[in-house]
């Protein structure tokens, strides 16, 4: 597809969910509370869609990802909650 | 429009999702075994629910024309209890030469656990002992990129499973390259909120090519659609993509790897 195709058939679709990401942070600014490390994930993942650097889903995907690389002793909960708690 | 669900957990879906997905064109339907959204309490729990697999749901799906398979193991989020888990995969191989099993699957990680991975160890080594294929599950959310790795370690560190009788599952934009790489089939699942929407899944597709890959809905207990792969392939459609294309993602490619096991027998099909 071309740009153009590609802005016809998207854009609105993208319009539409980067207004609910403003307001999403417009709701959490205006709410009580300490940021906790999923609000600093979501920071950070915002971080990587400034700019022409190419792959931003997966640039997004890896900075809520939990990068280490040894098992955890024990899985203590089945869910995930989309972020990391540590510090990349 | 023709297509095969690769993935759907029919357990726990209506009659009616049987009678849209025929409508919409779908040839076979093939079920993994999965978590029930609680924790079964004992192996004779698992022992009935193979039966429903390999005697119930193929009677559900063949009142729409539908064939129906299935997949077995225990799954990753019951995998912590190492006794239970033994107790389970003994059971498997009285199943396995039912008509419609496939191979062993959906196994995997879930939190990533030392637990979790010896059992996808004594699970592989089931499948391969009795030669099956393997349809693996990948981690939700921040665990899968770990999961991912940890499980290409497994598989490859055991030299009788062979890559291009593995499917692993649930890929996207961090993933997909490393399980391709290695050689291995790489699903993609069409989820709501978690895993890939159809605009993204084609942008895989456009960036990784149609080999050794395939769509799928997941469609279980929880919010998803049993009809998401052929709506992926209007939305290929409507990105101006081939109807060979298309054809080759949503059939030819779930059926050139479920048909290397000879069960896999869609009959009625439109020849190529």
């Amino acid at each position: 597809m071309t740009q153009q195709q590609v802005l016809d058939l998207y854009f609105l679709d993208a319009r539409h969910k980067l207004i609910e990401v403003a307001a999403f942070l417009d709701r959490i600014e205006r709410a009580a509370g300490k940021d906790d490390f999923r609000l600093k994930a979501f920071r950070a993942a915002l971080g990587k869609l400034n700019g022409r650097q190419k792959h931003k889903a997966r640039r997004v995907l890896l900075a809520f990802s939990d990068p280490t690389t040894k098992p955890v002793v024990e899985a203590t909960a089945k869910g995930a909650v989309g972020a990391w708690p540590g510090s990349h | 429009m023709r297509y095969i669900e690769p993935h759907a957990h029919m357990v726990s879906r209506v009659t009616d999702d049987y009678e849209r997905m025929a409508v919409a064109g779908c040839e076979a339907v093939c079920e993994p075994a999965f978590w029930a959204g609680f924790d079964r309490g004992s192996a004779a729990g698992f022992y009935d629910y193979f039966r429903q697999l390999t005697e119930h749901e193929p009677k559900r799906a063949a009142r729409f024309g539908l064939k129906h398979f299935c997949w077995l193991c225990i799954n990753p989020k019951e995998s912590e209890d190492v006794k239970l888990a033994a107790e389970v995969i003994a059971l498997i191989p009285e199943f396995l030469n039912r008509p419609n099993v496939l191979g062993i699957g959906e196994i995997g990680l879930n939190k990533n656990s030392r637990n979790e991975l010896k059992v996808l160890e004594m699970q592989v080594d089931l499948a391969a002992r009795y030669k099956q294929l393997i349809l693996v599950h990948t981690p939700h959310l921040e665990d899968k990129l770990k999961g991912t790795r940890l499980i290409l370690d497994v598989l490859k560190s055991d030299k009788r499973i062979r890559p291009e009788r593995v499917i692993i599952d649930h890929v996207e934009e961090h993933t997909v390259g490393l399980v391709l790489g290695a050689g291995f089939w790489a699903g993609m699942t069409l989820y709501p909120e978690t895993k890939c929407s159809p605009a993204r899944a084609i942008d895989i597709l456009e960036t990784y090519g149609q080999k050794r890959i395939w769509l799928n809905s997941a469609c279980d207990w929880g919010v998803s659609d049993p009809l998401a792969v052929p709506k992926t392939a209007v939305e290929m459609k409507k990105r101006g993509h081939h109807a060979m294309a298309i054809d080759k993602v949503i059939y030819q490619n779930p059926r050139t790897f479920l048909a290397q096991c000879p069960k896999f027998e869609i009959r009625g099909s439109v020849k190529d």
